[in-house]
């Protein structure tokens, strides 16, 4: 009787890391087409070798994808890490307040910050265009807000407000209140008890925060198409333009996405952890 | 007293009012905004923009092509959520008891999702390239090799949205895996273990202890892959462009603004795509919220 339990709890199990291999192939196959078409010379770019590993391998589709793409990169980082860190300050203190300063009508004000994290941001974007180039009317500027990487940075941060300040709310739920009352008897206020009590302790949060909204920022396509202009394409709009020219090979078309995918791909190999805790933040998990 | 309970909550609420501010102007103000714009005869750049109720919102479902995105939005998203959750749900329950590199397999499903859709979009091109034959690339010719029968992928008129489906279902599969697996680690092992001494089989404890419990994760899974479903528009774009044979709402929006000059028909469109998350995302908002109080 046990004899059989235990044999075929011992088929069960390998029948499952069977399939979890099997999985990890099929998981894997984008990037074994990406990694070995990049290495692969215009030569050998026939349909009938189209899985076969490269003859004769080349980087010269990397250096056209660099050379093509390097702009959109650079723009992408003037975009991402300004954008991170503002999002990371303002979802910092709204946290702060709205775990530790409830005023009344906090919890309303809260569900109304979360739906601006599932608006379709479709649903703003012509009003948002408008009032872009209405600011740089106004002030004398061109290419600046609409059309230019400021602007986008703002939308960043605004639209970035509900996600940041759930992230830091939930982590800052977790310091015990008696922290912030002790803080109070020794006559401390509001911003003294978070400049020497709380923020020490934050940088988890911070953490999750910044990788969530960097990647976020760097990997987006939707604002990026409707607010900026050839000047201050990031990555992803290159990325898709040159993807999209008829004549760019393969080679080069898989090459440019691989460099397109270096900054967040390399996030998520050293800090994971961190990225894991923002993908369960987005699932609200209180 | 007013006045002294007052300055206990007063600094906060002022810290936290520029984003106040902010969200009240850029969410709220600007969806109310785009609702009025949907409302005008804007239909080209130097219009007045005359006030015409909700002709607009009518009058678009006279459009063929109204009628094509919103049936392929559809059928992505079915596809799309159903295939992602189950994939998702299959993944998690193999991982479930733990398995040697378990760390390595969980990496492996969720590095799709550090990856931009515009390149994702890339490589899927060229796997579901339509060229058959002597042509074929990418999955056609790895399926005419094991003997499988080519098909169109997403140039398919009456499937197309299905393949579509496919690489967004290998970008969120591992992210639906990672919630499933916090799911079943959170069901307690006396839970498991009492159902069993009342005789419960392993699919019993499974079907009525462990399953129940993870209703809670499947319904937060739903939400957030309906609501990345319904707005899709970076994939589409980066797999087909605009064309016409896998046109969804968000890419109908797009060319409505840029190609057409149509402010009142973009604005539209996008109404109906707020109007289509918010039906359901309000009321989870809510109830979530509300059950947190609860707790």
């Amino acid at each position: 009787m046990t004899a059989v339990a235990g044999r075929r709890a011992a088929v069960f199990g390998w029948t499952k890391a069977g399939l979890l291999i099997l999985f990890v192939f099929v998981f894997l196959i984008p990037i074994y087409v990406l990694l070995v078409t990049s290495f692969k010379p215009l030569t050998e770019a026939d349909p009938g070798q189209a899985w076969n590993l490269p003859q004769t391998w080349t980087t010269e589709a990397w250096r056209v994808a660099w050379e093509k793409l390097a702009p959109g990169l650079w723009n992408s980082v003037l975009l991402a890490v300004p954008g991170s860190l503002l999002s990371c300050a303002l979802g910092s203190m709204n946290g702060y307040v709205l775990s530790k300063w409830r005023f009344p009508g906090a919890d309303v004000l809260f569900t109304l910050f979360l739906f601006g994290m599932f608006i379709p941001y479709q649903g703003v974007m012509i009003p948002l265009v408008q009032l872009l180039v209405w600011v740089d009317e106004q002030a004398g500027l061109q290419g600046v807000f609409y059309g230019g990487i400021p602007g986008l940075v703002l939308a960043h941060v605004v639209y970035g407000i509900p996600i940041c300040t759930l992230i830091f709310r939930n982590y800052y739920v977790t310091i015990p209140d008696e922290l912030i009352e002790a803080s109070r008897v020794d006559g401390a206020g509001m911003l003294r008890a978070y400049w020497s009590v709380v923020l020490p302790v934050s940088a988890p949060a911070i953490a999750v925060v910044i990788i969530w909204q960097f990647t976020s920022l760097w990997n987006d396509f939707l604002f990026a198409v409707f607010l900026t202009g050839p000047t201050s394409w990031p990555t992803t709009v290159m990325l898709n333009n040159i993807a999209g020219a008829q004549a760019t090979p393969y080679s080069q078309q898989m090459a440019a996405a691989i460099l397109a995918s270096v900054p967040t791909m390399v996030i998520y190999v050293v800090l994971g952890r961190f990225f894991m805790r923002g993908l369960m933040a987005g699932a609200l998990k209180g | 007293m007013l006045v002294r309970r007052a300055r206990t909550w007063l600094p906060g609420l002022l810290l936290v009012t520029p984003s106040i501010v902010l969200i009240g102007v850029f969410v709220y103000g600007m969806l109310g905004w785009n609702f009025r714009v949907a409302m005008t005869d804007q239909h080209d750049a130097v219009s007045e923009g005359k006030f015409v109720g909700l002709q607009n919102f009518v009058d678009i479902w006279d459009l063929p092509r109204w009628h094509l995105s919103v049936n392929h939005a559809i059928m992505f998203t079915v596809v799309f959520v159903l295939g992602a959750l189950l994939l998702g749900w299959l993944l998690a329950f193999l991982m479930e008891k733990g398995i040697r590199g378990e760390g390595t397999f969980r990496a492996i499903y969720l590095f799709p999702m550090a990856i931009s859709f515009v390149a994702t979009g890339i490589v899927w091109r060229w796997l579901m390239n339509s060229g058959t034959g002597e042509r074929a690339v990418g999955l056609n010719r790895l399926f005419d090799w094991i003997g499988l029968p080519q098909w169109q992928w997403f140039r398919d008129p009456d499937w197309g949205m299905a393949a579509m489906a496919l690489p967004a279902i290998w970008q969120m599969s591992g992210y639906v895996m990672a919630l499933f697996l916090a799911g079943f680690r959170g069901v307690p092992e006396e839970l498991r273990e009492a159902a069993r001494v009342d005789g419960c089989t392993e699919w019993g404890v499974y079907r009525h202890v462990v399953l129940p419990l993870l209703r809670p994760v499947t319904l937060s899974a739903l939400i957030i892959l309906g609501h990345i479903s319904l707005k899709v528009f970076d994939l589409i774009v980066a797999v087909s462009g605009k064309q016409i044979i896998t046109d969804v709402p968000a890419v109908f929006m797009w060319v409505a603004v840029f190609d057409s000059n149509d402010p009142a028909k973009g604005a539209t469109i996008a109404s109906y795509i707020v109007l289509s998350v918010a039906i359901f995302v309000i009321p989870y908002l809510v109830w979530s919220v509300r059950k947190e109080r609860r707790s």
